[in-house]
């Protein structure tokens, strides 16, 4: 039986490699969507 | 770093430093607890003693369980280790663009709101209004510290910023000029207690202004107690059409109607429910911050009936949706499949750095609630940043600035706080304002909820 569900989520761990362009709006700070295009 | 907790008949287990967010059965989540401190066979006869009278908690089952835990924490998705604390100063040292300002445009205000952290918009000064040429320069330098980046955002504060309205109108127009020579995008906002809005207000700002707050405390005697006018009434039934045609010719979109709770109304989810019965639908309601000694001022004996509310409010809004009228709230917006990256996470809102307030007469601070406390001013527009000491002292503000912060699971969320909450609160940047660590997790574990009801219920 199906004991855990994960929900999807953008992995951190991953958005070491792209993130950081800083092109987001200013910050609530975990509310606003990533904005690079990189992803 | 996991975290786990129960809320409204869930149980949600979520992985800090992945972001993973998982909905599990009370096996799991039991396992999961143990399952950095016990071996798998210590696992077993714990949960098979605990589960004893559950035909479905065999042997086999819990191995089988134990084993979908590992894989998860072998895809990173659970346990995984915190390795980005030297990319948060790697980060901010690396940076020195400048993307953001609060333009102070007016140091005074046609309201006399007894809890404003800006004494009635003058900011512990004179009353004073910003020039075009000052508002010019202001983003002149905006552009001129902004390096690569494109995305420049500026908002009209105050006081109330209404107050020298041809003169945005006149920075807006100048600001529309510049994009196309120096490759730039304005993302412009204002807030506003709603005095004066008219047709020309709501009309340049429908069509410049990317995002409107506006400023409301909710039920008609909750907002006139503390929002009063100059010569002492309630400004209530003055703003409410105003806000009311400017939202309705806005589209229902891009602005928030931001109202602060205090002790005179712990039961705050009832002025959120009276703005969103209203037609209202994009919503914000924030604890107030002041001197203890205020009779407003939020207490320890507070905290669980608002712990209570928010959980109310949380209910009430999958409750809402379900039944096709929603609303948002401001710090329930969670975009867990979009939202920003770690960098961003863990360096939080980049006052003092990326982003400044800056007074009527081109002076720069490091945020809008530092304004009026000289030993924080960073220079002025025309030379710069001078005081490059406080700088760095912003510079070193992130999710590991304090022990307290790196041990807790809800710093990829908060990013270290609030400085000004924390200068307030300890007399420090780097101090811990624990109220608002407390409402912050609070509502952190609510949004979650809410979206683990989501994914359930798809």
């Amino acid at each position: 039986m199906e004991r855990i569900k994960t929900i999807e989520t953008r992995d951190l761990k991953k958005s070491v490699a792209v993130g950081g362009c800083g092109e987001c709006q200013t910050s609530g700070v975990a509310n606003q969507p990533c904005e690079s295009k990189q992803k | 770093m996991v975290h786990q907790y129960k809320l409204n008949g869930y149980n949600i287990v979520l992985d800090t430093c992945s972001g993973s967010v998982h909905v599990v059965d009370e096996v799991a989540y039991e396992i999961i607890q143990m399952f950095e401190s016990h071996d798998k066979d210590e696992i077993v006869k714990e949960i098979l003693a605990k589960f004893a009278d559950r035909a479905d908690v065999t042997e086999e089952e819990v191995y089988l369980c134990i084993e979908d835990i590992q894989t998860l924490a072998n895809q990173g998705k659970l346990f995984t280790k915190d390795e980005y604390e030297n990319l948060a100063i790697d980060f901010k040292n690396k940076s020195n663009v400048v993307k953001a300002l609060c333009l102070h445009v007016a140091h005074t205000c046609n309201l006399n709101c007894s809890y404003c952290f800006a004494s009635q918009g003058k900011y512990q000064g004179e009353h004073a209004l910003m020039s075009f040429e000052v508002g010019k320069q202001a983003l002149d330098f905006l552009i001129a510290h902004s390096g690569s980046r494109v995305n420049l955002e500026v908002d009209f504060f105050g006081g109330e910023p209404l107050m020298d309205w041809d003169v945005i109108k006149q920075l807006v127009a100048y600001a529309r000029e510049q994009e196309p020579i120096h490759n730039k995008k304005f993302r412009f906002t204002l807030t506003t207690n709603g005095v004066l809005i008219n047709d020309d207000v709501i009309d340049f700002a429908n069509k410049e202004m990317h995002n409107v707050v506006l400023s409301l405390d909710g039920r008609k005697e909750v907002h006139d107690h503390l929002r009063k006018t100059i010569t002492g009434e309630g400004s209530y039934d003055l703003i409410l059409p105003k806000f009311k045609e400017f939202v309705e010719r806005r589209g229902q979109k891009g602005y928030y109607m931001r109202g602060t709770f205090t002790h005179n109304n712990v039961d705050f989810t009832n002025d959120i429910f009276h703005m969103a019965d209203m037609g209202f639908t994009e919503l914000s309601m924030e604890p107030v911050v002041c001197d203890p000694s205020d009779p407003y001022a939020l207490t320890e004996e507070d905290l669980p009936k608002l712990f209570e509310q928010y959980e109310i409010l949380a209910k009430e809004m999958i409750r809402r949706k379900k039944a096709g009228n929603g609303f948002e709230f401001y710090h329930y917006m969670l975009d867990l499949t979009n939202g920003p990256c770690v960098y961003k996470r863990i360096t939080g809102c980049g006052s003092g750095t990326e982003y400044m307030a800056v007074t009527p007469w081109g002076e720069l601070f490091p945020c809008h609630q530092f304004v009026g406390d000289e030993k924080y001013s960073l220079g002025n527009i025309w030379d710069g940043v001078k005081n490059t000491e406080i700088q760095d002292e912003f510079r070193h503000c992130n999710a590991y600035a304090r022990q307290e912060c790196r041990d807790c699971w809800a710093k990829m969320y908060c990013s270290g706080g609030c400085a000004a909450n924390s200068y307030h609160a300890s007399g420090s940047i780097q101090g811990i304002y624990e109220y608002g660590c407390k409402l912050f997790k609070k509502r952190m574990e609510c949004a979650i909820m809410m979206k683990v009801a989501e994914n359930v219920e798809d």
